[in-house]
C-alpha cells in the first residue's frame, strides 16, 4: 500500500521526516564500533589477559593515552590496552550519539551530568586508595559529557524511544568502563568465595551483549525504512517463539561468559562425547583425574564439576536454540524468512565454531570468533523480534 | 698409622649418621600425558626471538626409571618445629626467555622470595594464592627491572605465580611453616637434614600426580624411605 503512494509520500517526509541520514549512519557506526568491542574484549579474555595491565584508568603508571608503544606491544599488554582505548572511543561516539538523538535539549542534561560527574570524580580521587580510578574514570568522562553539552548545534530531538535508548546507551556505556576498570582494580577481593575480577568480569561481559543489542536497535529505528514505517504497524514481535529463542540466546551467552571467566580453559576436551562418555563423572575423584590429566598450556584454574555442568547445560542450550530458530524458519514466510534463513546460518555457524573451540583445545582466535558470532546471533534474533511486526507476511 | 685411617674412616662414615639425613627417591608408575609444545611462547613477537626451538610444558618431569622430580616431601608433626624462614637465604626465581625458573620450588614461611627479570621484556608478577592470609600481589617488572621480593605468611601448596603479559608463564611455590621438606631433584630423591629422632608421617605431594603419605621412623642414624605416585 505504502509502495503506490511511495513517490508522494517520500517527498512528504523530505519535507518533514524525522528522518535523519547521518544520524542513521552514525548509529551504524557505532553499532559496529561495539560489536568490535566485543571482540576485542573476547581476545583479552580467550588469551586471559584481562590483568596483563595492573592498575586502571592508568596504564603502568602512564595516563592510558600515552603508554609507549613498545609498552603497548609487548604480550598480553596489546590486548588490554587495546581494548581500552577502543573502549574509550565508543565512550566518546555513544556520548555524540546521545548529543545527537537528545537534540538541543539534552545539553543542559548533559551539562549537569558531566559537571557532577567531574565534581564527583575530584572527590573519589581525594578519597584515595582504590577510589582513585574510578575517580580518575569519572572525572574524564564527565569531561566528554561537559564537551556534548557545549556543542551548540541547534537540533531537534529524535521522535519517541529514541531519546530513551539513546540514555540508555549513554548510562551503558559509563557502567560498562566503570565494570571494566573495577574488573581490574578490585580483581582479587572475594566475593560469595568467588573472586570479583570473575563476577565483574561476566557481568561485563553479558553487559557488552545487552548493549550491542541497544545500539542495534538504535540503528534500526533510526533508519528510513522504520522511520516511514513509524505508524503503519506496531513494531511488536508476531511471535512469541521469536522472542523465547532470542531470550534463550541471552541465557547461552551468559553461560558462556560465566564459563570464559573462570579462566580454566576447556572443562570438557573432547565433543561430542564429555571425557569419553556421553555424561560426564562428576564425582570429586572423577574431577581431581580430569585435572591431573590435562596439560595445562596457560596458567588455568583447576576445573570443578560445576564447570563441567555448565559446559553440559551449554551443548544442550545450544541444541535447542538451533532446533527453536529452525522452527522459526520453518514457519517463516516472505521476508522473515529471509531474516530467519540468515539467523538459522548464523547459528549453525555458532555451533560449528563452538565444536571447533573444543577441538582446537581453546586457541584463543576461534574462541574469540565464538564470541562474535553469539553476539550476531543474538543480535539477529532481536532485530528480528524488533521487525517482524512490521513486515507484512504476504508482501515478499 | 692404621689407627689413625681406621678413625677416619669412622669419622667419615660417621659424620652424615650424626646429621640424621632423611633420604629417598621418589618415583611415578605409569606414563603421565606428554607435554605440549608452548606455540604462544615461540610465535611472540618478543619471546619468540628468546629462543631457539620450541619449549614444552613441564608438568611432569620424569627420569628413565621414573624419578619424578618438583614432588614436595614434608614431613609432618616434627616436634617444637616452626619457621626459620626469616633468617633463610631467599630463593631465586628467574623470568629467563618469558618463562619461570624453576617451574616449582619450595620456601618456608617468612622466607624472601626474589624474583629477577632476566629478560629484555615487561614481564608481570601476578601471585595467586589461595590460602587465607597470603596475600596476592600483581607487580609490573620491566625489561631487566629491579627484583621484586615476596614472601607468604601461611603454608600453601603449589602457590601459583603467573604472568598476566604472557599467559603461558606460570610456576608454583610450596609454602611450609618449618624446615622439614625438600624438593626433589631431577633423579627424584631428596635429603632433609636436621630432624630429631622419632616416628612421622612423611607426605609427598606433586601437583599432577597427587599426594601420598607414610610413617617414617627417622633414628639417631637418620631414615630412609621411597615414595611412589601414580599417573593414571
Ligand atoms: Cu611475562
Amino acid at each position: 500500500m505504502h509502495h503506490r503512494s511511495g513517490f508522494f509520500f517520500t517527498r512528504f517526509q523530505m519535507l518533514k521526516s524525522p528522518y535523519s541520514h547521518g544520524l542513521h549512519w552514525f548509529a551504524i557506526l557505532v553499532a559496529l564500533c561495539a560489536l568490535g568491542l566485543i571482540g576485542m574484549g573476547g581476545l583479552v579474555t580467550s588469551h586471559g589477559v584481562g590483568m596483563a595491565v595492573p592498575d586502571w584508568p592508568t596504564s603502568y603508571g602512564y595516563n592510558m593515552f600515552a603508554l609507549p608503544i613498545s609498552m603497548w606491544l609487548t604480550g598480553g599488554v596489546f590486548h588490554e590496552h587495546t581494548h581500552r582505548l577502543w573502549a574509550s572511543a565508543l565512550g566518546v561516539l555513544v556520548i555524540a550519539l546521545t548529543r545527537w538523538i537528545g537534540g538541543r535539549q539534552s545539553r543542559l542534561p548533559l551539562a549537569i551530568i558531566g559537571g557532577v560527574e567531574v565534581v564527583a570524580g575530584q572527590a573519589l580521587i581525594l578519597l584515595g586508595g582504590e577510589w582513585k580510578g574510578a575517580g580518575h574514570f569519572l572525572s574524564g568522562i564527565g569531561g566528554v559529557v561537559l564537551l556534548a553539552a557545549l556543542v551548540w548545534a541547534p537540533n531537534e530531538r529524535s521522535s519517541r524511544p529514541l531519546p530513551t535508548l539513546a540514555w540508555l546507551a549513554f548510562w551503558g556505556v559509563q557502567l560498562q568502563g566503570l565494570l571494566g576498570g573495577l574488573r581490574v582494580v578490585l580483581d582479587a577481593h572475594l566475593f560469595a568465595g568467588t573472586r570479583l575480577g570473575v563476577w565483574f568480569g561476566v557481568f561485563h561481559g553479558c553487559l557488552a551483549q545487552a548493549f550491542l543489542v541497544l545500539v542495534v536497535v538504535i540503528a534500526v529505528m533510526s533508519s528510513r525504512w522504520w522511520v516511514e514505517r513509524a505508524t503503519a504497524a506496531p513494531g511488536t514481535a508476531r511471535s512469541k517463539v521469536l522472542l523465547f529463542t532470542t531470550g534463550l540466546i541471552f541465557l547461552q551467552l551468559i553461560i558462556g561468559a560465566t564459563m570464559r571467566h573462570q579462566h580454566a580453559g576447556l572443562a570438557i576436551p573432547d565433543f561430542p562425547k564429555a571425557y569419553g562418555a556421553w555424561w560426564p563423572d562428576l564425582s570429586e575423584s572423577a574431577v581431581t583425574q580430569y585435572n591431573a590429566n590435562r596439560v595445562e598450556l596457560s596458567a588455568h584454574n583447576p576445573i570443578t564439576a560445576f564447570q563441567i555442568g555448565l559446559q553440559m547445560v551449554h551443548r544442550l542450550v545450544a541444541l535447542t536454540i538451533a532446533m527453536l530458530v529452525g522452527a522459526c524458519l520453518w514457519r517463516a514466510k516472505g521476508a522473515l524468512r529471509r531474516l530467519c534463513s540468515a539467523w538459522f546460518i548464523l547459528i549453525i555457524i555458532q555451533a560449528g565454531l563452538g565444536m571447533w573451540t573444543i577441538w582446537s583445545n581453546k586457541a584463543a582466535d576461534v574462541a574469540t570468533l565464538h564470541v562474535i558470532t553469539g553476539a550476531l546471533s543474538l543480535v539477529t534474533g532481536a532485530v528480528i523480534c524488533l521487525i517482524s511486526g512490521k513486515l507484512s507476511p504476504t508482501r515478499d | 698409622m692404621k689407627r689413625i685411617i681406621a678413625l677416619i674412616a669412622m669419622i667419615g662414615s660417621a659424620a652424615p649418621l650424626l646429621a640424621g639425613d632423611f633420604t629417598g627417591t621418589v618415583t611415578l608408575k605409569g606414563s603421565p600425558p606428554p607435554e605440549k609444545p608452548i606455540d604462544p611462547l615461540k610465535s611472540d613477537p618478543s619471546c619468540g626471538k628468546l629462543v631457539t626451538g620450541t619449549p614444552t610444558t613441564t608438568h611432569y618431569v620424569v627420569g628413565p626409571k621414573g624419578e619424578l622430580a618438583n614432588a614436595i616431601v614434608i614431613v609432618k608433626g616434627v616436634p617444637g618445629a616452626k619457621s626459620t624462614g626469616a633468617s633463610a637465604a631467599p630463593v631465586i626465581v628467574d623470568q629467563k626467555a618469558c618463562i619461570y625458573h624453576p617451574h616449582v620450588f619450595a620456601v618456608q614461611t617468612g622466607q624472601k622470595i626474589t624474583v629477577k627479570n632476566s629478560d629484555p621484556v615487561l614481564h608481570n608478577v601476578h601471585t595467586t594464592p589461595t590460602v587465607a592470609g597470603n596475600k596476592e600481589s600483581n607487580n609490573a617488572q620491566l625489561a631487566n627491572g629491579a627484583d621484586i621480593h615476596l614472601s607468604f605468611d601461611k603454608a600453601e601448596q603449589f602457590l601459583r605465580f603467573k604472568c598476566d603479559v604472557h599467559p603461558w608463564m606460570f610456576a608454583y611455590a610450596c609454602v611450609v611453616d618449618h624446615p622439614y621438606f625438600a624438593l626433589t631433584g631431577a633423579d627424584g630423591s631428596f635429603k632433609i637434614s636436621g630432624l630429631p629422632a622419632g616416628k612421622y608421617t612423611v607426605e609427598v605431594s606433586h601437583r599432577k600426580a597427587g599426594t601420598v603419605s607414610q610413617e617414617v621412623e627417622i633414628t639417631d642414624a637418620g631414615g630412609k624411605a621411597d615414595f611412589s605416585l601414580e599417573a593414571k
